[in-house]
């Protein structure tokens, strides 16, 4: 059980590192907020369930640490991308941009 | 209904976090209780006669897909990282939902959020702006299907 839990721990070690690098490595903001959301969240996951195994009267509370972790850190990155969009960080190499129309582009700046 | 619904998750909240005691459940119960009467008027769940139904849905169909999803998600961002020229065609892409009340739409946007190269910026009515690291499709249709079609469809089982 110890070395299942620890190579859980591992692996979301490796995502969170992977994460950081694609904070670091992402040409604009908008993919930059993916790369770091996806990796940190299975990252959180897999580093809480580890510990869960680990010590199982923890098991509980790792889970529910895992729900408000899924709950809440998708809607943080979403008004991060949001707030980035309105205060015009965006990016010269977009291919389609359907929210332009939506919020009047750069016109609309808070 | 609505109290009794409110009252359980807190308490079952509770509960998790604080073990089985008899001095924690007596005080989980009066705190659950304090607080249900506070904030159960700003909530609004529908509880019918398909609601076990729904939570069978969302356990057995919903959550494995999701976290699928998930794990993909993670290895396309490895595989972008990792590379030496990053690839990238990003764009924000308008999806329409027909997606009904709010718990639902949340479900759908953070789920978009979490699988394989998107991510929800905005939500309108029925318009989700979602950006995506690499646009697919030609037509809105296209990419709705690529983008949210799947979770569409199952969440659309749980929340109609």
């Amino acid at each position: 059980m110890e070395i299942v839990s620890y190579v859980f721990m591992i692996i979301g070690g490796f995502f969170y590192l992977l994460g950081g690098l694609g904070v670091l490595r992402m040409p604009d903001v908008f993919d930059r907020i993916q790369a770091g959301t996806k990796a940190t969240t299975l990252g959180a996951f897999s580093v809480l369930l580890g510990i869960g195994i680990l010590n199982p009267e923890w098991l509980f509370k790792a889970l529910l640490i895992i729900i408000f972790i899924a709950l809440s850190n998708p809607i943080g990155s979403s008004v991060l991308a949001k707030a980035a969009y309105k205060s015009s960080a965006k990016p010269n190499n977009l291919v389609q941009d359907d929210l332009k129309d939506s919020l009047g582009g750069e016109d609309n700046v808070n | 209904m609505k109290y009794v619904a409110t009252f359980l998750v807190l308490f079952g909240v509770y509960v998790l976090l604080a073990g089985i005691v008899v001095q924690e459940l007596i005080l989980g119960a009066v705190i659950s209780l304090a607080l249900t009467f506070i904030i159960a008027k700003y909530v609004n769940y529908e509880i019918d006669n398909k609601l076990p139904y729904r939570i069978l849905v969302f356990v057995f169909l919903y959550l494995p897909v999701f976290l699928w999803q998930l794990v993909l998600a993670n290895f396309s961002v490895a595989r972008r990282v990792l590379s030496i020229k990053i690839p990238l065609n990003p764009g924000i892409v308008k999806i329409e939902t027909d997606l009904e009340g709010d718990f639902g739409k949340l479900l759908l946007a953070n789920s978009i959020t979490l699988t394989p190269g998107t991510l929800s910026i905005d939500i309108d009515g029925k318009n989700l702006y979602v950006h995506t690291i690499d646009v697919k499709g030609k037509t809105p249709e296209e990419n709705k299907e690529d983008i949210s079609g799947l979770f569409e469809r199952l969440i659309g089982v749980i929340f109609k």
